[in-house]
């Protein structure tokens, strides 16, 4: 079973939102929710400084807190990829995995259940991209296989330093950043 | 028209969910037809177009799905974008699905400024249009009507304009925006610097950047080719008082004191002159006045420059040897938006200078020369020809102005000198926002008969029209033919995606139906944009049918740097690479440039600086909704430091006051480390005044309001508008 994840390049990365916009379009993200979002992080006293721009969403993690939190199994692992998914049919709208959810990543819809990022899973099992990375101007996102060493994901983050959040979580989050 | 299907359950939710909208408070004019999807139309259609969220043009493919406009993404053979899209281009398709769009024509009932107006038809707007137009030129001559636009949806108005009579066709790039730089190149290299700007940051192993923000600045190319720079390891230089989103990709950031630029850039040349780090085959060659200009540069050490600018000098020969080292693949970028002190084209004059040491003009990893296909014009008549010239540089008393300069227009409007100009009509550009000092626009408005707006909302210049006419957004018509002038050329088309919601028009049919009016009907033979674009098409061998389906063509391309055999041709006097400019010196102007201290702010107060953020264009998107997300309003960015000692916590709310007592809206202040103590910064385009622009789109401060005071820069008549001071009143 292939792991997808993300491996995102903060040196290359400007800010510009443009996944965010995407996301909102490919997705039709209601009107004030969005799935990704961008942290600007500003280090130091002017002018010694240094500022990450991150591109951050749901992390699809080996080991979600949300799909284990889930009363009636609306949030679980999809055997594609390995993607974390929600299925708004079974979706009760508790909340209980916007809770669990360390990143902050889960909204609620309009339409009463629990949303995120899907990493575009209808666009990937068309053999496309996800749309934000698909969009990014920059190029400064990767998208691939983990579990497969000869990905270009795997050797980004075997080759580049990279940080994911909150790894004391012991989620097992997916997406990297490559400092 | 597509067969009638059976509604779906989905459609039908969706459908549901459109009528809740109406009912939860959208006009009823307000609500896009097309939100409810077009004549049962099912299934997934692409259609390839260029973008008009701001001028660079990208070539995209738009998706319709059951008849509503979908997404809009970057078409793979675009030179321009290379398939991505910018922020706004991907959030483009917000544009036709405005709620506060202007939906049919409007006649004014009250004052102008009062925003009262009556829905008209479009015979009713145009004759009225073209019989006040007729009146004008009856009384005072066909250059009393002005052109004021923006962008290649201008270009059938602009033709109208020229077969009435007039040369007075102006758009606010010019001189408030690019027009310095061009003159600061022209007046060196004998070229300006074009637009899409001939930057070979692909190819560069040095940028250097002052003040210009890319990755802020979202020009799609130029951003790619940014990050791809950054990569790769090229060494970014970068200047700016602010510590810009490019800064912090930059090996070298240099804190430059605002205005203080030619300081650098002359301690810059000094040293690569003393130090002989010049090209000196590439300046031997092209050069002409080099030893005046060597002489000059002597005098400019870094040690001099350090008090001036506050950059210290061993960072100055650090970053200068490096320029040196990566020659000539170094590109110090000419900026676009860069009237800032009134001193812009000697400025962009020094920094063409600075890239003719270097040898990057011509060659790879510098400036390249582009090239477009040759597309022949439709044939039409010769235009006629204005005895009297245009009204904006009487004199030539701005000697080296190569386009034609909008605050000329004003002035004159205001004093009927050289000759009265009666009527203005504005396409796509929110004066208001655009040019410095509101106040001057609107005395000039008064003097005017007539104010025609061509606008897609209902904007703040059009608050002041006496007749409004609705545009089609870029996504529901056919524009002119985009043939870019590129290191690529190519040719693209603009055409329909949808339907326009309401009763707004494409301005190829505006500007037709304007011109029968007007008796121009020799001028605007062709019946339709289709036929126009056909017979243009053809002219060069391509056709209406294929660009269709391809949306843009690609044409062969020429050597585009000295290395591949392109001849190295300046355009100058002396035919050479002016070092010593002596057209300059002759009309009484620094021969070379040099360095005048810019006013220092009062106690208390802070230099105004304003930039661009990534997700809009101008004062142009802030109603479009997917945009608006993004941002909905700007904030003033103070240094963390000097904010707390003024007692500010983060997100407090002020006012600006500037040195002429103007206040601006409520902002919330961003205490930042990210910015100089003595200035303060903010993104154009926000806190609008319009009543027709929800006010949930109408928040933030606008830095034009604040903007009362410009310097003329002399050669050119720019308007220098860095050069306002402003302080904070907590609210």
């Amino acid at each position: 079973m292939a792991r997808f994840a993300m491996a995102i390049d903060t040196t290359r990365c400007v800010g510009c939102m443009d996944c965010v916009v995407a996301c909102k379009t490919e997705n039709d993200v209601p009107e004030g929710l969005c799935r990704d979002w961008i942290v600007q992080e500003a280090r130091g006293a002017f002018p010694d400084l240094r500022l990450e721009i991150r591109s951050e969403r749901c992390n699809h993690c080996d080991h979600p807190p949300c799909v284990h939190c889930c009363p009636t199994g609306a949030s679980h692992v999809e055997s594609f990829g390995s993607l974390v998914e929600i299925d708004p049919k079974l979706c009760i709208g508790c909340k209980a995995c916007l809770a669990a959810c360390p990143y902050d990543a889960r909204t609620i819809h309009p339409d009463g259940y629990a949303d995120k990022c899907t990493f575009c899973i209808h666009r990937l099992k068309e053999g496309l991209e996800p749309a934000c990375v698909a969009v990014c101007p920059t190029h400064c996102m990767h998208f691939g296989d983990l579990d497969d060493p000869a990905s270009e994901v795997s050797r980004l983050v075997a080759a580049r330093r990279n940080h994911s959040l909150i790894p004391e979580a012991g989620t097992g989050p997916r997406i990297f950043f490559l400092t | 028209m597509a067969p009638r299907v059976q509604l779906s359950r989905r459609r039908f939710l969706k459908i549901s969910a459109g009528a809740a909208g109406a009912a939860a408070g959208f006009s009823a004019s307000g609500l896009p037809a097309s939100l409810l999807g077009s004549d049962g139309e099912a299934g997934i259609r692409t259609v390839p177009t260029f973008c008009d969220v701001c001028f660079w043009k990208c070539n995209a493919v738009a998706t319709v799905r059951d008849g509503r406009l979908w997404k809009i993404e970057g078409n793979p053979d675009d030179p321009l974008s290379h398939g991505r899209l910018c922020p706004r281009g991907t959030g483009g398709v917000g544009a036709h699905f405005d709620t506060s769009r202007l939906t049919a024509p409007l006649v004014r009932r009250e004052k102008r400024g009062e925003e009262e107006w009556t829905a008209v038809t479009w015979d009713q707007a145009l004759d009225e249009v073209a019989e006040r137009m007729l009146t004008i030129r009856e009384r005072y001559g066909p250059e009393a009507m002005a052109l004021f636009s923006h962008g290649i949806g201008g270009t059938f108005l602009k033709h109208a304009f020229k077969a009435f009579g007039t040369p007075n066709l102006v758009a606010p790039s010019y001189a408030q925006c690019r027009g310095p730089r061009d003159v600061g190149f022209e007046l060196t290299f004998g070229e300006g610097v074009s637009t899409p700007e001939r930057t070979d940051i692909e190819n560069a192993r040095c940028l250097v950047l002052l003040g210009s923000h890319l990755g802020e600045n979202m020009h799609n190319t130029q951003v790619q080719e940014f990050a791809e720079a950054v990569g790769r390891g090229a060494t970014i230089i970068v200047a700016d008082p602010r510590f810009s989103v490019a800064a912090s990709k930059a090996q070298h950031y240099l804190p430059i004191q605002p205005g203080t630029d030619i300081a650098l850039l002359l301690s810059w040349m000094h040293v690569l002159v003393t130090e002989e780090l010049y090209d000196k085959e590439y300046v031997a060659a092209h050069g002409f006045g080099f030893e005046a200009f060597a002489a000059e540069v002597r005098r400019y050490t870094p040690e001099w420059a350090w008090p001036r600018c506050g950059i210290d000098p061993q960072t100055i020969r650090e970053t200068a040897r490096e320029m040196a080292r990566q020659s000539p693949a170094t590109l110090v970028h000419p900026g676009r938006h860069v009237t800032w002190y009134g001193n812009d084209a000697q400025r962009s004059r020094a920094i063409a200078l600075l890239n003719a040491l270097l040898g990057s003009w011509g060659r790879k990893g510098g400036f390249y020369a582009p090239s477009a296909m040759d597309i022949p014009e439709y044939p039409v008549p010769p235009y006629p020809k204005s005895e009297r010239g245009k009204a904006d540089n009487p004199g030539h008393r701005y000697p080296f102005a190569s386009g034609t300069i909008t605050n000329g227009i004003r002035e004159a409007t205001i004093s009927g000198e050289p000759y009265p100009v009666k009527g203005w009509m504005v396409y796509a550009t929110n004066l208001l926002q655009a040019l410095p000092n509101q106040a001057e626009t609107i005395r000039a408005i008064e003097a005017l008969d007539l104010l025609v707006v061509v606008d897609v909302i209902p904007s703040e210049i059009a608050g002041w029209a006496d007749v409004v006419l609705p545009e089609s957004v870029y996504l529901e018509r056919y524009d002119e033919l985009n043939v870019e002038w590129f290191k690529q050329p190519f040719v693209a088309l603009r055409q329909p995606v949808v339907e326009s919601p309401a009763d707004q028009k494409p301005n190829w049919w505006i500007a037709r139906e304007l011109g029968l009016r007007l008796g121009l009907e020799p001028f605007f033979p062709w019946e339709n944009v289709e036929e126009y674009l056909e017979t243009r098409l053809q002219g060069a061998g391509l056709s209406l049918a294929e660009m269709k389906e391809k949306g843009v063509v690609k044409g062969p391309k020429p050597p585009i740097y000295y290395e591949e055999g392109l001849p190295a041709e300046f355009f100058t006097p002396s035919g050479k690479i002016e070092f010593y400019s002596t057209q300059l010196a002759e009309k009484g102007f620094d021969p070379i440039p040099r360095f005048e201290p810019p006013e220092e702010p009062p106690p208390g107060a802070f230099r105004l600086l304003y930039g661009r953020a990534p997700v809009h264009s101008f004062s142009r998107t802030q109603t479009n909704p997917i945009l608006s997300e993004m941002m909905d309003e700007n904030e003033v960015w103070l240094n963390a430091d000097v904010g707390r000692r003024l007692g500010l916590r983060p997100r407090d709310r002020v006012r600006l006051r500037n040195q002429d007592d103007v206040v601006s809206q409520p902002v919330a202040v961003k205490l930042t480390e990210r910015i100089r103590g003595d200035c303060v910064y903010m993104v154009h385009g926000f806190g609008q005044s319009a009543r027709g622009i929800p006010a949930h789109h109408r928040k933030g401060a606008s830095d034009s309001h604040l903007i009362t005071r410009y310097a003329v820069d002399p050669l050119m008549g720019g308007t220098g508008m860095s050069v306002n001071f402003v302080t904070l009143e907590a609210v």
